[in-house]
């Protein structure tokens, strides 16, 4: 199955002039702190001129989406405007008084037009209507088609001028796709942005797939495959060919790929002879060499960003623990620490901050829970999301969001299979919109 | 020699069949196996010991297994040892051990449990004397629960290996 990753141009003007970059700034939204009320933020329809209206409010309708879904924002309703938005001039200044009257501390407005080259244009502006400045327009241009990647660039860029952090609306996951009898599932890899629009399938369903995980350029995606039913391996998928191979002929399965933050390598772990160990496979000359070795299982492995460490699930201890080593596998050390030592922790995903580490943890006779660590011995555990079974994060690029599976016991096919996110705050939880039941889910850089 | 072996293994179709009998809430350990102390003396049609009827009845397909455990137990013990005669019987053919997990693992972890539990029949295969050659291990983690549920009862069904003829 082919899939091309849409590549358009996207030119970013950063108006200045009109729009001043002030530290000073009134208006700064935290994304650290506990509970907070969400900044009300008015968002207009972009103008346009005919069929150009309606893509300008559905620009807008996508920008609200974006901004409302990290929680840390509140769309005023239009209801509540009182300047009327298609009075407001791409050069204009907006009637700032107005707008904090209706409540809003920040204004996103925008204009869609066409060039003589049939591509759309959008341009957009952020305003602080505290402090009466602009603090961010860029203008985009692409094919029509596009026009939901230009809307959720507009919310990065007013996430990031807002909150001083990179955004993550952007982006694209891929997840399995479960559909069937639980006995007999038919799993399939499915890929579409990250609020569930330009949803499509990867894989056929022919053979069960597990664990898709991107490639730091999003161009490929290294997953788990019974494709070869005698030795399940992992696979490789080029979404720009459409090319699939397998990673290696080895004696036993091979799984839990992930690229290394380069994209030269891929870490998984082989199973030889039921004892299974960590091993890095070169892209390019396909060599692979061991990390772990023992008698016990060592997988689940993910790189730190800057790739000199790499963290892992072992069972060398009675239950499964998180362990760091360096990325040659030397300085194996055990990090996680239950209070009672009861508990068992697996699947660490190191963040693309590198300050922390998700994991899954599971309290025998209790909920299952998703919580981050830092990755030093002990220290800053904290959990976010629970349920009937939760399991395997993933991170949002800038770090502060984490989707996982998430399942809610039910009585026979009652069983409920979503994908989930959380913040790092613990507040704002969400279900990601699916096609029916999903797993596995994991979530791309920002899109180049 | 072939007859005495059917007859082996037909006694072994009474203690099969005792084994087998509904006791899906019990967990998976050897202690609630049933002994046999007395002679029953049945009329038990032969049955083709190449059928799927008698692999199914008279070898069992299934060992099961303790959480988070791939030990063998001495009633997992007693089928590999049934399917390692029957295998030194028949050498023209294959076996497929498959090992499986129930739902309280992550999945990654899973299929590495369940490799090494398919290689823990494997090995045992292999001590009773059956060349490794014959015999294929594949993990499905949590993938093919044989049983719905979120109990212990259907857990202790799910964490399994299952023989198969390749």
């Amino acid at each position: 199955m082919i899939a091309h990753v849409t590549r358009f141009v996207l030119v970013g003007i950063v108006c200045a002039g009109l729009f001043t970059d002030r530290a000073d700034a009134q208006l700064d939204v935290g994304v650290t702190e506990g509970r907070a009320d969400p900044v009300p933020i008015a968002v207009t329809d972009f103008n346009g001129v005919g069929t150009l209206a309606d893509l300008g409010a559905d620009i807008a309708s996508v920008v609200k989406a974006d901004l409302e879904f990290s929680g840390l924002f509140r769309a005023i309703p239009p209801g509540a405007f009182l300047q009327d938005p298609a009075s407001l001039g791409e050069d204009a200044q907006p009637r700032f008084d107005l707008w904090r009257r209706s409540g809003a501390q920040a204004l996103v407005t925008g204009w869609v037009s066409t060039e003589s080259d049939g591509r759309i244009r959008v341009s957009f502006r952020l305003f602080d209507t505290l402090a009466e400045e602009g603090l961010v327009g860029f203008v985009f241009r692409g094919g029509e088609g596009i026009w939901r990647r230009i809307a959720h660039k507009i919310s990065d860029a007013v996430y990031h001028r807002l909150t001083g952090e990179s955004g993550y609306f952007d982006t694209r996951i891929v997840y399995v796709h479960e559909e069937g009898p639980q006995t007999a599932l038919t799993k399939r890899i499915a890929i579409m942005d990250y609020d569930g629009e330009n949803h499509r399938f990867l894989t056929s369903g022919d053979q069960t797939v597990l664990t898709p995980r991107f490639s730091p350029t999003i161009q490929k995606i290294a997953y788990f495959s019974y494709f070869n039913e005698t030795t399940p391996r992992v696979n490789l998928l080029d979404l720009t060919t459409g090319r699939r191979d397998v990673l290696g002929d080895f004696p036993g399965m091979s799984f839990a790929p992930r690229f290394s933050p380069d994209g030269a390598s891929v870490i998984m772990s082989l199973a030889i002879n039921g004892n299974t160990d960590i091993y890095v496979m070169n892209l390019e000359t396909r060599t692979i060499r061991q990390l772990t070795d023992g008698p016990y299982i060592d997988t689940s492995p993910s790189y730190s960003p800057d790739g000199s460490r790499i963290a892992f699930t072992s069972d060398r201890t009675t239950q499964t623990q998180i362990y760091v080593m360096n990325a040659d596998g030397s300085d194996q050390q055990r990090i996680s620490w239950d209070h009672d030592n009861r508990a068992s922790y697996s699947t660490p995903v190191w963040s693309p901050r590198g300050d922390l580490i998700a994991f899954t943890k599971h309290i025998p006779n209790s909920d299952w829970a998703i919580g981050v660590m830092t990755p030093e011995p002990g220290e800053g555990e904290r959990l976010l999301a629970f349920g009937d079974l939760v399991e395997g994060p993933t991170w949002s690029p800038n770090g502060r969001v984490i989707m996982f599976a998430h399942e809610t016991y039910g009585i026979g096919e009652g069983t409920e299979r979503v994908i989930k996110s959380i913040d790092l705050t613990g507040y704002v939880e969400r279900t990601i919109r699916t096609q029916g039941a999903a797993s596995d889910p994991a979530w791309s850089p920002l899109i180049p | 020699m072939r007859f005495k072996l059917i007859a082996a293994l037909a006694t072994g179709l009474l203690v099969a069949a005792c084994e087998s009998t509904p006791e899906v809430a019990e967990e998976d350990d050897g202690a609630g196996a049933v002994e046999v102390t007395e002679e029953v003396v049945v009329e038990v049609d032969p049955i083709d010991p190449r059928s799927e009827r008698y692999i199914e009845e008279v070898l069992g397909k299934r060992v099961f297994f303790a959480l988070d455990s791939s030990v063998l137990n001495a009633r997992s013990q007693s089928t590999i040892r049934r399917w390692a005669d029957w295998l030194n019987e028949f050498s023209d053919v294959n076996v497929i051990v498959e090992g499986h997990c129930d739902e309280r693992g992550t999945r990654e972890y899973n299929l590495a449990l369940g490799d090494r539990r398919a290689n823990a029949v494997k090995d045992h295969l292999v001590v009773l004397g059956i060349d490794p050659n014959r015999i294929t291990t594949i993990s499905y983690g949590k993938e093919r629960p044989l049983v719905l549920g979120h109990t212990e009862a259907a857990w202790g069904q799910n964490r399994r290996g299952d023989l198969t003829l390749s």
